[in-house]
């Protein structure tokens, strides 16, 4: 009987800890496929960051460091500069990256640190209960915007992609989603595309993936799926915001 | 090789590298500049890693990555600075990563002052970072004994995986003495780091992880009594300290790093006036020398004075250690000021004006 | 020498200030005697006044700092009005006469003006300055050798700056000839 569908060797056999229709799980994979595919998971260290993805460490079948809340990319500096030649990969939520870990974030991007970020965006803080994010929607109502949020009270939803596609020494920049088959593939091409670039010494790259969280969104895992689609993306448009590789070539 | 001199913090980065220094993060703050700026120059020069962060918290957290993936690693800041990373520190510490911390103390709180101080005994040997954690902290009176301990500090941070921190006033840092790079540094048994995180390629079949989270309580505090185990030995091991004079003394000063050098000479003064005095010197301010104040044989003690630039932090440690046997009394200069041995000699001959306890 | 020698040296910023307290260390480094410079440091170094403390000595050198100097040396008034009190009895002071007229000193304390400004300016630049008091305060001193303060001064100065050397030494001379001339 031939095999046609197993399980990535990127992943260890763990169980995921994330709640029954969390795209995270989607994103898992797709990394895990992507390292194992470019025959990297040997050399790779995933940094993982605090918030739902905490126990990615537990996840990827290769070295991990758990790093303090929104240091992530600080703690990726640290590894790769030493190991410039392995994978260093951080994964991260928009709590961790887009707040309090901003600063960490934008600078290992300005320097050009040869690391890849994944960037789950599921505008809201998922593991500490629903709280608003910086990239909640106008209107979100979350734990701490519970009359949904104000632009004049809250600020509006921060686009990380487009802020970060100024940054000179970003050599890959994409936003994507999970929320079809189709976008999967998209998303899995992207993650593939940032990950050889890294190989390929061009610089940082990162991949924003729109994700969902039906448990503090309230809403049913299919409902998170369209409600990406219908609200998410019209804010956060999906897109390759740069492409170092493709300026090269032209 | 004779005696080159040489200014505080850049003996602070050369004796670092001459400890095997592989990468450095740090940001400016003054009084520690140098400390970098030499770094930025030397340490590239030996193809090693140099970064200027872009603040103490992203500098710290470097440290962390580069400790993670089996690098000797470091970081240096003066009292703001120190504050921001504590957040790393108790990561490090949790995670048992070795690190060398140079922290060089200007004035405080807040802002403070960039003038000379020990008003962050307390940030060092307590730490503002959350949980059960100790770092090793040694407070060196000359720059000679700056480079000598970091020449070993990595050493010991290895032999631990623990954060050593060195811990010296704005003056250490700023001034220049004559110094020897080359005196030899004793040799421990250091095992392979075999917890680096640096790719399961160089460790084939398992996976090593760097982690500080233990969410059952039972697993946590299983792992909380290991570090208490570790810090144990360190207190076994790594308690340092100098007697000087304590043949018979009338009085005793309990005092570290500059201070102490400043006491050397009002003990001068004093013997001339036909007082002995003797000094208790830390040199390691955490593990604390407590166990010299219960062995201490002086049977006509009038009492121990313990003199710092703060208003009395190291003197909680001095009344703990002490234990009621002493009087204890205190004499200290705050905000940047250094007080001149004259000011020393003063409290002495007043001690019963300085008695705290 | 049986007792560490402290030395004060203030001046406005520019004037070689630091220079002349580093060059004394490192003569003393030299000569494998302890020695230890301590710059004033911070805002007050940007501009406005410097100074910094040098103490020379034969044994391991305890305090750091000290309030009274034995020698202050004083590139311009405010310096001298500054430190002139914070001086041991029977100490000295050097002070540049090019800038300080008629000073009123302590008693029991002996001065000596040097007119390093227009020595300098003689030998052709100001710059030099620093220099002239440094070759007065070794004639004064009697601590080091020419030899020994010509070999520290090329080290100083570094490739870079070789072409200074001997501007530099010549003002050593010049300051030596100053202080003997009033020394008598």
């Amino acid at each position: 009987m031939e095999v046609k569908y197993k399980k990535t060797k990127g992943l260890t056999d763990s169980p995921l800890s994330y709640c029954p229709g969390c795209t995270h799980g989607i994103i898992h994979k797709l990394v895990a496929e992507v390292l194992e595919e470019l025959g990297v998971l040997g050399e790779s260290i995933v940094i993982a960051s605090v918030g739902c993805s905490v126990f990615s460490y537990r996840f990827f079948n290769c070295d991990a460091v758990q790093s303090a809340h929104g240091r992530a990319c600080a703690v990726a500096t640290g590894i790769k500069r030493n190991l410039p030649d392995h994978v260093v990969f951080t994964y991260q939520g928009d709590g961790d990256l887009a707040s309090i870990g901003i600063a960490e974030t934008i600078h290992a991007a300005n320097r050009g640190e040869n690391i890849t970020v994944i960037f789950v965006n599921n505008a809201i803080y998922g593991m500490t209960g629903g709280q608003m994010a910086p990239t909640s929607l106008i209107g979100q109502k979350t734990t701490t915007s519970p009359m949904g949020r104000m632009a004049e009270v809250h600020g509006s939803p921060l686009h990380i992609s487009e802020i970060f596609s100024q940054i000179d020494r970003v050599a890959y920049l994409e936003r994507v989603s999970v929320f079809n088959p189709r976008q999967v593939r998209n998303a899995k091409n992207a993650i593939r595309k940032a990950f050889t670039y890294q190989v390929e010494k061009r610089g940082f790259t990162m991949v924003e993936v729109l994700s969902s969280c039906p448990v503090n969104w309230g809403m049913t895992p299919v409902d998170s799926l369209k409600w990406i689609e219908e609200k998410m993306v019209p804010v956060f448009p999906l897109k390759v915001f740069k492409d170092k590789g493709v300026e090269n070539n032209v | 090789m004779g005696k080159i001199l040489m200014k505080g913090n850049e003996a602070i980065a050369r004796a670092a590298m001459l400890g095997g220094l592989e990468a450095f993060f740090g940001y400016p703050i003054t009084p520690q500049n140098e400390v970098p700026e030499y770094l930025s120059r030397y340490l590239l020069e030996e193809g090693k890693v140099f970064v200027q962060a872009e603040s103490e918290v992203a500098a710290i957290n470097m440290v962390y990555g580069a400790a993670a993936a089996g690098f000797r690693t470091m970081t240096s800041s003066s009292s703001p600075g120190i504050a921001l990373k504590q957040e790393g520190i108790t990561y490090l510490c949790g995670s048992e990563l070795p690190c060398v911390i140079s922290s060089v103390m200007r004035g405080g709180p807040g802002l403070g002052s960039i003038q000379p101080s020990q008003s962050d005994y307390n940030q060092a040997t307590r730490g503002g970072g959350n949980g059960d954690y100790h770092v090793i902290v040694f407070g060196p009176e000359t720059i000679q004994e700056t480079i000598d301990i970091l020449k070993e500090a990595f050493d010991i941070a290895d032999y631990y995986r623990n954060p050593v921190m060195v811990l010296v006033d704005g003056l250490i840092g700023q001034m220049m003495e004559s110094v020897d790079l080359t005196k030899p540094v004793k040799k421990r048994f250091l095992p392979e780091k075999d917890y680096a995180a640096n790719g399961t390629k160089n460790h084939p079949g398992e996976r090593h992880i760097i982690n500080s989270l233990y969410l059952e309580s039972n697993e946590l505090e299983h792992h909380n009594l290991s570090l208490k185990k570790k810090y144990d030995l360190a207190t076994a091991n790594e308690t340092r300290v100098e007697l000087i004079n304590m043949n018979d003394p009338d009085y005793v000063i309990v005092a570290f790093g500059t201070m102490a050098r400043v006491c050397r000479s009002a003990i001068e003064k004093l013997a001339e006036k036909n007082i002995r005095v003797g000094m208790i010197r830390p040199i390691s301010l955490w593990p604390f020398p407590s166990s010299v104040f219960e062995t201490m044989d002086a049977p006509h003690l009038k009492g121990i004075l313990c003199v710092e630039m703060n208003l009395g932090m190291m003197l909680t440690d001095v009344l703990v250690a002490n234990n009621g046997r002493h009087s204890v009394g205190f004499f200290g200069r705050a905000g940047g000021v250094v007080p001149d041995p004259d000011e020393v000699v003063d409290a002495i001959l007043h001690f019963n004006e300085r008695v705290v306890k | 020498m049986c007792k560490p020698v402290n030395i004060r040296v203030a001046g406005f910023g520019g004037q070689g200030i630091m220079m002349f307290g580093q060059m004394l260390a490192y003569c003393a480094t030299n000569d494998n005697m302890f020695s230890l410079w301590v710059p004033s440091y911070g805002p007050e170094t940007r501009g406005g006044t410097a100074n910094c403390s040098v103490i020379v000595s034969t044994k391991m050198i305890n305090s750091p700092v000290f309030t009274n100097a034995d020698v202050l040396v004083a590139f311009n008034q405010p310096s001298l009005e500054k430190f002139k009190e914070m001086i041991v009895p029977g100490g000295c002071i050097l002070y540049n006469s090019s800038m300080i007229h008629d000073p009123i000193l302590p008693e029991g304390v002996r001065g000596y003006g040097i007119p390093i400004n227009d020595i300098a300016l003689e030998l052709g630049t100001i710059q030099v300055s620093n220099m002239t008091m440094l070759g007065a305060y070794l004639e004064f001193s009697e601590l080091f050798s020419d030899a020994t303060a010509e070999k520290v001064l090329e080290k100083y100065l570094g490739e870079k700056k070789a072409h200074l050397l001997g501007i530099n030494k010549q003002a050593i001379l010049r300051g030596r000839e100053a202080l003997r001339a009033l020394k008598g």
